[in-house]
């Protein structure tokens, strides 16, 4: 018989809350082995490199991906990059090339973003939108030239996305708008991707090559050559920190990262790639963005360009309005949570504990705060910087204050 | 992490056959000769029992926290409660992931290592001595028979 006193941890049976957190995070991971069709495993080229180095390997987004390398903890990974330089594999993600006369205009249908403005070699964060203005992905576009972009996707999304941009890109070369000639997709298939993140990034890389990287600010993108290979190198990353996000073709990717990986730069993996990323306020799709959520929702109404917010012609765009005009029913925002950590689908309530007000999307204890920070949605209204909420943890209710992001100052070269 | 490597256990767990041996440990030999017996759970708790006093000392094992990696925040039972065999009684918490701690064995709660509250990390760098996390009046010893021995612990973890 289950004994119920007041006390600390009141009901001693295992509560719906922590099942049901466990039940959503344990169907994310079987949902995400499933992307892969023939429930193999994929691996980047960097498979054989990441053993080698003693990576614990777990699923990811249908890749067999680094989580930690060797002894190092992953408090100990997290504040290495924090503090020095760490180097990421994101060769899972999926690089393309658009092509074509008109690939501004075409990118400027599936996405919000204003990319006419955009300057070549300067990229942004975007949105890719279904037609009712739910995110069906996030990205990072570089615009190379008005008819050449390159474009970074999420792994756990790349089925739907190549589905969706091989049906736009049909429907928008079957129309007068395609008339001066095709926009072509290029899918960069096996190339790697790594990011090089942290203060001691630049000083690193600078090492390697006669490109002044001092010309190179956040956001902007150039071929720097490196050790005699000319690689496309994006000032960025998913952080906080200052670093670079470097594409490499196949043959080279393992030496490319061997010439990376080596004091005082640590190889990183994804536990500290969430911790990190979350300090830094930044959304990981699946988690905190998924189709039922649009940019106004998301707190990216700042991706969508100033001038397309009333006028522009984008997939989704009536959904998207109707939120930027009346308010959105739910706002994505950070928390400080006392006490215990909240996690991923720890409920929301208000301040006086009677109702619920939203979810938790992402939650940890912050390595380099301290503090237990979490973002999630609330309704609109409640979404102000220093609301006091409470957020469920197992079965109690625990004090928590709506916080601004990024929860830890980002570090970024703007030269 | 944890729930995952829980899963793991979960699997195989009535497979197994359940050896006799029982590690046993002779401690206080001047009083009284009591008999220390140490068990594990599939849920990578374990728990000493000492058959003079009735109480059995619980926390988590070593592999648990190698697998959790940094604990920063431990979730106690309160002193007094009855917990049940299987009762979530509390939590350990890392950077990476959230971990239910189940009572291995029933019977009421006796003491708890307040030094966790301020001090998590010690469950990383101590999980079977100095990071215990509490202490149960055992209300039916006869439960610590059907608990993972040592070696049949050890090889649910090589699984």
């Amino acid at each position: 018989m289950l004994t119920k006193k007041a006390g600390p941890m009141t009901t001693l049976s295992r509560t719906a809350s922590s099942f049901s957190r466990r039940v959503v995070a344990g169907r994310w991971l079987a949902l995400r082995a499933y992307a892969t069709p023939s429930g193999q495993l994929k691996k980047t080229g960097l498979y054989d490199f990441h053993v080698e180095n003693g990576a614990k390997m777990v699923p990811f987004a249908g890749y067999s991906m680094p989580l930690l390398y060797g002894d190092v903890g992953q408090v100990a990974s997290h504040n290495h990059v924090r503090n020095s330089a760490g180097l990421f594999d994101v060769g899972h993600m999926v690089q393309s090339n658009f092509r074509g006369p008109s690939t501004t205009q075409f990118l400027e249908w599936i996405t919000p973003s204003s990319l006419s403005t955009l300057k070549p070699y300067t990229s942004t964060l975007s949105v890719i939108l279904n037609e009712t203005g739910g995110i069906i992905d996030d990205t990072v576009v570089t615009k190379h030239a008005p008819d050449a972009f390159y474009v970074v996707t999420n792994a756990g999304r790349r089925d739907r996305d190549l589905a969706w941009f091989k049906d736009k890109l049909a429907e928008w070369n079957a129309s007068e708008k395609a008339k001066d000639g095709p926009v072509e997709l290029e899918v960069l298939e096996n190339w790697g991707l790594v990011a090089l993140q942290g203060p001691a990034a630049a000083g690193y890389l600078q090492a390697l090559t006669s490109f002044d990287l001092k010309q190179l600010t956040f956001g902007s993108s150039a071929f720097v050559p490196i050790e005699g290979f000319n690689l496309h190198v994006a000032r960025g990353g998913y952080t906080g920190e200052d670093g670079f996000e470097i594409s490499i073709p196949p043959q080279h990717t393992v030496e490319v990262t061997e010439m990376l990986s080596k004091s005082p730069v640590q190889l990183t993996g994804l536990a500290a790639r969430d911790s990190l990323r979350l300090e830094a306020g930044m959304c990981l799709y699946g988690n905190d963005l998924d189709e039922s959520t649009t940019p106004v929702e998301a707190g990216l109404t700042w991706v969508i360009g100033k001038e397309r917010r009333e006028t522009g012609d984008f997939i989704g765009a009536e959904g998207v309005r109707a939120h930027i005009k009346n308010g959105p029913p739910r706002r994505r925002v950070g928390f400080v949570i006392q006490e215990a950590p909240a996690r991923q689908g720890a409920k929301i309530y208000d301040d006086s504990g009677n109702e619920e007000i939203g979810v938790v999307t992402s939650g940890i204890p912050s390595p380099t705060l301290g503090k237990n920070i979490a973002m999630g949605y609330v309704k609109n209204g409640q979404h102000k910087k220093g609301t006091p909420v409470q957020v469920q943890v197992r079965n109690q209710k625990r004090k928590a204050v709506v916080t601004p992001m990024p929860f830890v100052k980002t570090n970024y070269w703007r030269g | 992490m944890q729930a995952a490597l829980r899963r793991t256990c979960f699997l195989s767990s009535r497979t197994l056959p359940r050896a006799t041996s029982t590690s046993r440990v002779l401690s206080r030999p001047v009083l009284s000769r009591s008999i220390v017996t140490k068990k594990y759970t599939e849920e990578h708790e374990w728990v000493s029992f000492d058959d003079s006093t009735g109480i059995g000392t619980v926390s988590i094992t070593e592999h648990a926290q190698a697998a959790l990696g940094d604990v920063v925040f431990v979730e106690l039972p309160a002193v007094g409660i009855k917990v049940t065999q299987g009762d979530q009684m509390g939590a350990v918490e890392s950077v990476k992931a959230a971990s239910d701690i189940y009572a291995p064995v029933s019977g009421t709660i006796e003491a708890v290592n307040e030094t966790l509250s301020s001090e998590p990390g010690l469950l990383n760098k101590s999980p079977e001595d100095k990071g215990w996390l509490c202490k149960i009046k055992l209300s039916n010893p006869s439960e610590m028979d059907k608990l993972l021995s040592d070696s049949e612990y050890k090889v649910k973890c090589e699984e």
